[in-house]
């Protein structure tokens, strides 16, 4: 089957002396929402960098195994939260960065038209980045990892940065691409609204040293759920429960924590 | 407990200079007929400080003749070789010092020992080395604009977000793709207004040099033209240099209105 998975065995971080993640080992299946979610300073932007490469684990092993479609150019692929766009290229350079030296020109144009289609940018094309609103910026965060058919998306926090209202709309938009793209996505929140509308596997962690404290499994596909469905509503509440203490914990001890 | 009655009163004007180009015209135009006033009604002698229409006079014979030509190309050739020079030299060093840690400390550690030194007093050691004509003034124009530009450049990849970079990397970027895509554009802002430090420099340096046995030149002329109280003359070589300071840094703005439109 088509869809890479994405497997962590008992993988552990520590920065210098503090130990972030202690043995986390969990298994993201192709075309699943792994959702990870747990109290601030639990290690999840770290554990999320650590999946994409982008940290070297002080212990454990992460991989990957599955089948990567003929035209993608960057298996595993980030979202940022704070979109990191380059401000001297226009949208549509924007996403043209990373399919230079990999595409021949028409098929990068038909890429780029395809991705802007896809989140409603095509008018913006030729935008800069200061001419749009937070939420367009992140759509074209998302229209960029997408534009290198990614096998695995990576998130961390890709709403956190937006007022409510925007953060609603382009949730559902982000659904509608994930179920759409079919790609294997592991998505950071502190939010349990869009950890219950998004995720397939729900991961909580404790707080830091971070362990996995529970995982809940929504099987219900994405395109069949809103943010309001009461039993979704119930299980958001169910994960608060099991976060609130930590977080009012990590709250204080950010709080307490001498200078 | 007191009470608050009466329109709220607008209070944030102010700190925001505007530019008036009319207003710095007007001033140089003022300036220079109060010159000129001074002069015509004998408050300054001429030979203590020559009337703008002495000058102006001047600058005509000298074009006229030809001669203001023959300096002042000899001149231009030496600022944009010298200036080039150092300025390839330069930002490929800053590159390459805001890029790679092996380079980083003894590059700046060359920078932070020569850098200081004034160039003119190495142009008798130049001379030895490059030769009387143009190699030492050029390489006197290329050293001193060398140091300024490897540490604004450096200075400017430092300042390119990080988070741009790892962007570029996650997305499994060369990393060619990503020095010319990332951080030379994220660069250059702070590589041009080095220029603007630069070019000045080098105007500076390039009459220095052509002080230093040099024929022709605006240098060179002013140097003669001093020697002789020939004060028209020396005004006039100072006013090229001014105008052609004003030329330069005219074209560095035209560039960074070009190059930085996104801004
Ligand atoms: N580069 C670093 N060097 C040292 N410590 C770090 C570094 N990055 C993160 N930390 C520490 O590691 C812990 C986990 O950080 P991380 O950013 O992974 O948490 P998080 O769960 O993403 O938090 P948040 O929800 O606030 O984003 C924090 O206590 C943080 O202070
Ligand atoms: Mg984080």
């Amino acid at each position: 089957m088509m869809g890479l998975r994405l497997i962590l065995e008992q993988v552990s971080h520590a920065y210098r002396d503090l130990s972030v993640l202690d043995g986390i080992t969990l298994t993201a299946a192709p075309g699943e929402v792994l959702v990870l979610v747990g109290p601030s300073g639990c290690g999840k932007s770290t554990l999320l960098g650590i999946m994409g490469g982008m940290l070297a684990a002080t212990g454990g092993t992460v991989s990957v195994t599955g089948e990567v479609a003929a035209d993608c150019l960057n298996p595993l692929t980030y979202v940022f939260q704070d979109f990191a766009l380059l401000p001297w290229r226009s949208v549509a350079g924007n996403i043209d960065l990373v399919l230079r030296a990999r595409l021949p020109k028409a098929e990068r144009q038909a890429r780029i038209a395809e991705v802007l289609a896809l989140t409603n940018l095509t008018e913006f094309a030729g935008a800069w980045p200061r001419q749009l609103s937070g939420g367009m910026r992140q759509r074209v965060g998302i229209a960029r990892a997408l534009a290198v058919r990614p096998a695995c998306l990576l998130m961390d926090e890709p709403l956190s940065a937006l007022d409510a209202q925007t953060r609603d709309l382009l949730l559902d938009e982000f659904a509608a691409i994930i179920a759409r793209a079919g790609t294997t996505t592991v998505y950071v929140t502190h939010n349990l609204k869009e950890a219950v509308r998004l995720g397939h596997q729900i991961v909580v962690l404790s707080r830091r040293p971070g362990r996995i404290r529970a995982t809940v499994r929504i099987d219900r596909a994405l395109t069949d759920r809103t943010a309001r469905d009461p039993d979704l509503l119930v299980i958001g509440e169910e994960l608060w429960r099991m976060i609130r203490d930590d977080a009012a914990a990590a709250e204080r001890e950010r709080v307490d924590a001498p200078a | 407990m007191p009470r608050l009655e009466g329109p709220v009163h607008f209070r944030a004007a102010g700190f925001a200079p505007k530019d008036r180009a009319w207003a710095s015209a007007a001033t140089l135009l003022g300036l220079l007929a109060m010159w000129q006033a001074s002069a015509s009604f004998g408050l300054i002698k001429s030979l203590f400080l020559p009337p703008p229409v002495a000058i102006a006079t001047a600058l005509w014979h000298l074009t006229v003749s030809g001669e203001l030509w023959k300096h002042l190309s000899a001149s231009l050739m030496r600022l944009f070789v010298g200036w080039t020079l150092g300025t390839v030299f330069g930002v490929g060093m800053g590159l390459a010092v805001g890029l790679w840690s092996a380079l980083r400390s003894p590059g700046m550690a060359i920078v932070a020992a020569l850098f200081p030194i004034p160039k003119i007093a190495l142009v008798p050691l130049f001379i030895i080395w490059f030769g009387i004509g143009e190699g030492s003034k050029i390489a006197t124009l290329a050293f001193g604009v060398f140091f300024p530009t490897v540490i604004a450049t450096a200075g400017g990849v430092d300042n390119v977000a990080r988070g741009l970079i790892r962007m570029g990397q996650s997305f499994g970027l060369s990393t060619g793709a990503i020095v010319r895509g990332i951080i030379l554009p994220g660069a250059l802002p702070a590589i041009l207004s080095g220029f603007r430090v630069t070019t000045s420099i080098a105007i500076v340096l390039l009459v220095a040099a052509e002080m230093i046995g040099a024929e022709r030149g605006i240098g060179a002329f002013v140097l003669s033209a001093g020697n002789l109280y020939d004060t028209d003359n020396l005004l006039a070589g100072i006013v090229v240099l001014s105008v052609l300071g004003l030329i330069v840094a005219w074209i560095i703005g035209r560039l960074e209105r070009a190059l930085l439109s996104w801004r």
